[in-house]
């Protein structure tokens, strides 16, 4: 498979970053409480982790490896300062509701993990991949949560009602528990549809299958580094 | 011919099996039930059916689904059923007890991996969710035989009006389903520490503590303490039934005997800070599901030590 497809399958599949590598609980869990907070906040996870990535590549011959996580902080800081101007100017209302979990994307260890794992270890055009796979995956998980979290708490999706008028909206739903009830839900689909997927063979490695693989010395980035 | 026979212990069993207890706390729950359903007509009846048929046909049908052995034998989904059903009002929609049956099961204890494994107890955590999700409904004053809706006496002692003190003991007033009758429920916490199925520790935990910080949070709040204020908040609302029956679950309840005296002074605690503090009248069932979440600590700092360690430190 070619590069930027493999990332993009790895983002959004194999190693979704919600469902299987489970970062980014905070914003996953607190922002989800409808459809449109859930894709808005991935996109802007998204948007931020593509970008992020994509600098870090090419500037990771210059930074010198003691003070990497302090490079990396400022770069994602700047870019995030950027993303919340933007959808402070132009979505207002999507802005409102996000409110404080738009500045922590910062801390988002979503994107210092793909920085350190990945972005730090390969060239910019796989990096830039291999943000926009993540970051789709997390936006497609969010909006899935949202989705589901919105039909049952408010009968919406999206703020269109879809439910008939004798439907009664479960409105623990889009209260915190609610969270907690559909992740594990949609994780625990997630896993079912994973193990018939892939059968574990005893003697190949984890094949960037992270959660059934514990072996820290494992660097997928590293493999495919030398690859090239 | 077999005259000895070496096998491990334990050498003596007692004939007790899950099955026997829960027929015995179903036995202890009737009069509570038959009452509130003298009392609140047929539509009691048809709702505890349905909250007991949920429950079961879940357990069933998850433990099929899931290639289990099939549990229901031991009946207790059934007392699942019937204590969810209690906590009820008779006035709810029939699809709130088949909701919170397959809540109960299915979330609170299925999925937990089944009897004795679930650290909340279902019947009380579907009510939760029931009572979070659907607060308008569940809230609705039931309409009482004869058609007149009325409040409970929590909501009347509330509002500062007195309520007969023979009504509350008969049950002769608004409230859930099994909660109404105080003298009902004593005798089901008769038959159960008579037929030692309970300790009586919990239950007098939960009532004099629940007493105990009820008057003093009023004192700090400044507001009057008569003896009919109490009587009212142990009788008169659903704390004397979540006492009895449903903070003394065997699986989310401590089994050390100091253990089970914290936790029930927790959940006396817990229920007067919600009614003295909380938005809330009631607040028992809160009350129990937070303790229940304690209950593993509890256990740990209250396990006894063996005999002739006292004093010293643990091996290591």
């Amino acid at each position: 498979m070619n590069k930027p497809l493999e990332r993009l399958y790895n983002g959004v599949i194999k190693e979704n970053p919600t469902f299987v590598l489970m970062l980014g609980m905070c914003p996953t869990l607190a922002v989800t409480t409808s459809a449109i907070n859930g894709l808005g906040m991935g996109l802007s996870t998204c948007a931020v982790l593509m970008m992020s990535n994509f600098i870090i590549s090419l500037l990771r011959k210059i930074i010198p490896d003691k003070v990497r996580m302090p490079a990396y902080i400022v770069i994602v800081a700047s870019l995030v300062t950027v993303v919340e101007l933007l959808m402070q100017a132009y979505v207002r209302s999507l802005y409102a509701s996000l409110g404080l979990f738009i500045p922590l994307i910062v801390v988002n260890c979503i994107i210092l993990g793909r920085a350190e794992a990945y972005a730090s270890k390969n060239p910019p055009l796989s990096s830039l991949f291999d943000g926009l796979g993540m970051g789709l995956g997390f936006t497609l998980a969010l909006t899935l949560i949202g989705s589901f979290r919105e039909i049952l708490g408010k009968g919406s999706i999206f703020g269109f009602n879809i439910m008939p008028s004798f439907y009664e909206p479960v409105s623990i739903m889009i209260m915190a528990p609610g969270a907690f009830f559909v992740l594990a839900a949609l994780a625990a689909v997630m896993n079912k549809i994973r193990q018939k997927k892939n059968k574990p063979t005893p003697e190949k490695f984890c094949n960037g299958c992270c959660t059934e693989c514990m072996d820290d010395t494992c660097s997928i980035g590293k493999k495919e580094e030398k690859e090239e | 011919m077999k005259t000895l026979n070496v096998s491990i212990s334990p050498h003596i069993r007692s004939s007790n099996t899950t099955m026997k207890i829960m027929l015995d706390v179903i036995i202890a729950m009737s009069p509570a039930m038959i009452f509130g359903y003298i009392y609140f007509g047929w539509r009691a009846l048809l709702i505890s059916v349905i909250s007991v048929s949920s429950c079961v046909l879940t357990e069933f049908i998850y433990e099929k689904l899931m290639k289990l052995p099939v549990t229901i034998g031991d009946l207790s989904a059934v007392v699942t059923g019937l204590v969810l059903a209690m906590s009820l009002y008779s006035t709810a929609p029939l699809w709130i007890p088949a909701v919170g049956g397959v809540f109960a099961i299915l979330v609170v204890k299925m999925l937990f991996g089944g009897i004795g494994q679930n650290f909340m107890n279902p019947a009380l955590t579907a009510r939760c969710f029931l009572l979070l999700s659907f607060s308008r409904i569940m809230t609705d004053y039931p309409v009482l035989a004869d058609g007149v809706t009325s409040a409970t006496p929590l909501s009347l002692a509330a509002n500062g009006q007195h309520v007969s003190y023979i009504e509350m003991l008969i049950g002769n007033h608004s409230g859930s389903i099994g909660e109404t009758s105080a003298i009902a429920i004593l005798i089901g916490a008769v038959y159960l520490v008579i037929r030692r199925v309970i300790s009586p520790r919990i239950p007098l935990a939960v009532i004099s503590s629940s007493i105990f910080f009820i008057i003093l949070f009023s004192y700090i709040k400044g507001d009057a303490v008569t003896p009919n204020f109490i009587a009212v908040q142990v009788m008169g609302g659903g704390l004397l039934a979540g006492a009895v029956f449903m903070a003394t679950d065997y699986t989310t309840s401590p089994v050390t005997s100091y253990g089970r005296i914290i936790y029930g002074s927790t959940i006396g605690l817990i229920t007067a800070i919600i009614r003295c503090f909380g938005g809330s009248l009631e607040g028992i069932s809160f009350a129990i599901i937070t303790a229940n979440l304690l209950t593993p600590i509890i256990e740990k700092l209250t396990y006894p030590k063996p005999l002739g360690t006292y004093g010293k430190k643990a091996e290591k």
